[in-house]
């Protein structure tokens, strides 16, 4: 186990980190504002892929093909909030999850239809494609790097959007007391309406940026959206800084996990038994790491709200 | 719901068994029609309609009873299907030994995930118990002795003491309706007991009820482990009709069917959640049969179903079977 390799998993776990809080921040706000679950939330992921990697192939121009792309997601948010979810906010969460997994159907389906089920081709430019040399023996990805970069951007700008402006605080102030910011005369449909879209949009950033490292499909979503609950509800549905730390801690685990389990194991309890134990074992770290937060804290780390 | 408002009338589940009769008479008449006009694929229909209704009214006993809306519910199906093939690995076919196993397998599941994600309510629960079903999924997906990501062919369907006797599709399609009737009689039986005025106490107040002395959480528990061991013996049954198992089985996009069979059909009864099955299952075959896009389909009668209140399907179709 060198030097470098626990480096570059560490790298990779924070990377994994920062796209899993782009996912949930918007996932969590929308939940905060509304007390909404979107299991549509990973479409909107997987179509920031497409929309970003189709717009780039049209203009040519990388850093213009994802500007137009995120703005067509912000834009797709927007019209999807209009035509379907603003008619499911105050509806329970049965309806909610019906409606918005009937969403997921019909949207992964569509893009199928348009794109097919192959995984298409995600440009990156060649300056952005190659790997630096971190330090003797390492040589890392510099789009990855770029991720860790935009993660962390996006996150400093989140922090000052919600904590020092004043549709921030009006978020932070909806989703402990909704009823109250309300009867304040805030038209919280739509504040909904925008926190949704711009969720949306960070969704969509988080496909992008995540485009050139898995293969861009239908049903990239996925599994993206079940850990981005295992985030939320790790950190507290509602909180920001709860998603942040809960997103950061899962991808770690996640990553290191999967690196360092099997050979962990390996020398615990012998060659053939951690070869049957190993993956199992890595793939479940996470969710038992879940099991046992919600069985010290049931609200997650930074719920305040009881669940 | 405002301190003022009339408490909500209490569903008199007695008066759903009758309900629940007419729907085994009408898969039985469907699997006769099926044999009598030498359709393997119309029986296969009817056999697949009774096995997914088997877990939907599992579910459909969480939901309308108790109010959990548990978004993980393939877990426990595929569970119980990966039980008949890894006993078959070990050549136990028995049914009498592998049913019991595929209802203790998934139980013993729900119990343990359904004593944490009990602890939280709402759309946290919801989360929950959608995440516990991803783990089981890839747990299945590693399991590379059993297939891995592929999955693999079970053994043979289960034996009576050696005797084959699920081999003819017939007997197959006959246990799964008679499961699917005395799981249902039997969940009719449990919600018009004192347990079963206990759950929709609990879902309707649930601090009136701890403040009577009861403990919902306990209620919840078990209602959990019931209906996940039901789901484990529909996944048995899956598994014998298409003789293979994957992880797909699990797939959380069945989760999210049978939440649609439950709602479609109405959850206030459990019979709701067997003609929620029917329609599913059909409009499955006859969109797949128009496109190959028909999860499009169906996720516009959905989205529909749910944006224009339509969701009670049972309410159209219980004015034809009354009349």
């Amino acid at each position: 186990m060198t030097t470098a390799l626990i480096v570059s998993q560490v790298l990779n776990g924070l990377q994994l980190g920062v796209i899993l809080f782009l996912v949930a921040a918007g996932l969590t706000l929308v939940f905060g504002v509304m007390d909404f679950i979107n299991l549509a939330h990973g479409v909107q992921y997987m179509l920031g892929a497409y929309l970003v990697a189709v717009s780039v192939a049209f203009t040519g121009h990388f850093g213009l093909g994802l500007v137009l792309g995120l703005l067509a997601a912000l834009a797709l948010g927007f019209v999807m909030e209009i035509l379907v979810f603003r008619h499911l906010t105050r509806r329970d969460h049965l309806e909610q999850v019906l409606g918005t997994f009937g969403v997921i159907l019909i949207v992964t389906e569509a893009v199928r239809m348009i794109f097919g089920s192959a995984p298409i081709a995600f440009p990156v430019p060649a300056t952005l494609a190659g790997s630096v040399t971190l330090f003797p023996g390492l040589n890392y990805p510099v789009w990855r790097l770029v991720i860790l970069g935009v993660g962390i951007a996006v996150a400093g700008l989140l922090w000052f959007l919600v904590n020092r402006t004043r549709i921030g605080m009006l978020v932070r102030a909806g989703s402990t007391h909704r009823e109250t910011v309300s009867a304040l005369g805030v038209d919280i449909d739509r504040l909904f309406l925008f926190v949704f879209a711009f969720g949306a949009m960070l969704a969509g950033l988080a496909g992008a940026m995540a485009g050139p490292l898995v293969s861009v499909e239908p049903t990239m979503g996925d599994r993206i959206l079940i850990i981005a609950f295992v985030v939320i509800v790790v950190g507290g549905a509602g909180s920001i800084k709860g998603a942040f730390v809960a997103a950061l801690l899962i991808g770690m685990v996640d990553t290191l996990g999967r690196a360092f389990v099997p050979d962990l194991l390996k020398s615990l309890v012998g060659r053939s038994a951690a070869a049957t134990a190993g993956p199992a074992l890595s793939s479940m770290l996470i969710y038992l790491l879940m099991a046992a937060i919600l069985s010290v804290r049931p609200s997650g780390l930074f719920g305040g709200r009881t669940a | 719901m405002s301190p003022l408002a009339p408490a909500p009338a209490v569903p008199r589940p007695r008066a759903g068994i009758g309900q629940t009769a007419a729907l085994m008479a009408l898969l039985a008449a469907a699997l006769a029609l099926a044999y009598g006009l030498g359709s393997s694929y119309g029986a296969g229909l009817v056999t697949r309609t009774a096995i997914l209704a088997l877990a939907a009214v599992s579910l459909s006993f969480l939901i309308g009873q108790a109010g959990l809306v548990s978004f993980g519910h393939a877990a426990p199906l595929g569970i119980g299907a990966y039980a008949v093939l890894i006993a078959g690995e070990y050549d136990m076919t028995n049914i009498l030994a592998v049913l019991p196993l595929a209802f203790g397998a998934a139980a013993l599941f729900a119990l343990a995930t359904g004593a944490i994600a009990l602890r939280t309510r709402g759309v946290y629960f919801i989360m929950i118990t959608l995440a516990f079903a991803q783990m089981v999924f890839y747990v299945a997906a590693s399991l590379s002795a059993f297939g891995g990501d592929d999955g693999m062919a079970i053994a043979a369907r289960s034996t009576f003491f050696g005797a084959r006797i699920l081999k003819p599709d017939l007997h197959l399609a006959l246990l799964a309706i008679a499961l699917l009737a005395a799981a249902a009689l039997g969940l009719e039986h449990l919600a018009a007991s004192r347990y079963g005025l206990m759950l929709r106490a609990g879902r309707e107040n649930e601090t009136k009820l701890e403040a009577l002395g009861l403990d919902p959480y306990r209620h919840r528990l078990i209602a959990i482990s019931v209906a996940g061991g039901i789901a484990g013996v529909a996944g048995a049954l899956l598994a014998n009709q298409v003789e293979y198992v994957s992880p797909s089985t699990m797939n959380w996009h069945l989760s999210g069917e049978l939440i649609v069979m439950v709602v479609l059909g109405g959850s206030r009864r459990l019979g709701g959640a067997v003609i929620g099955a029917m329609v599913v299952v059909l409009l499955d075959e006859a969109l797949g049969r128009f496109t190959e896009h028909w999860k499009l389909g169906l996720g516009l009668v959905i989205l529909g179903a749910v944006l224009f209140r339509g969701a009670e399907v049972r309410a159209l179709l219980g004015k034809f079977s009354h009349g």
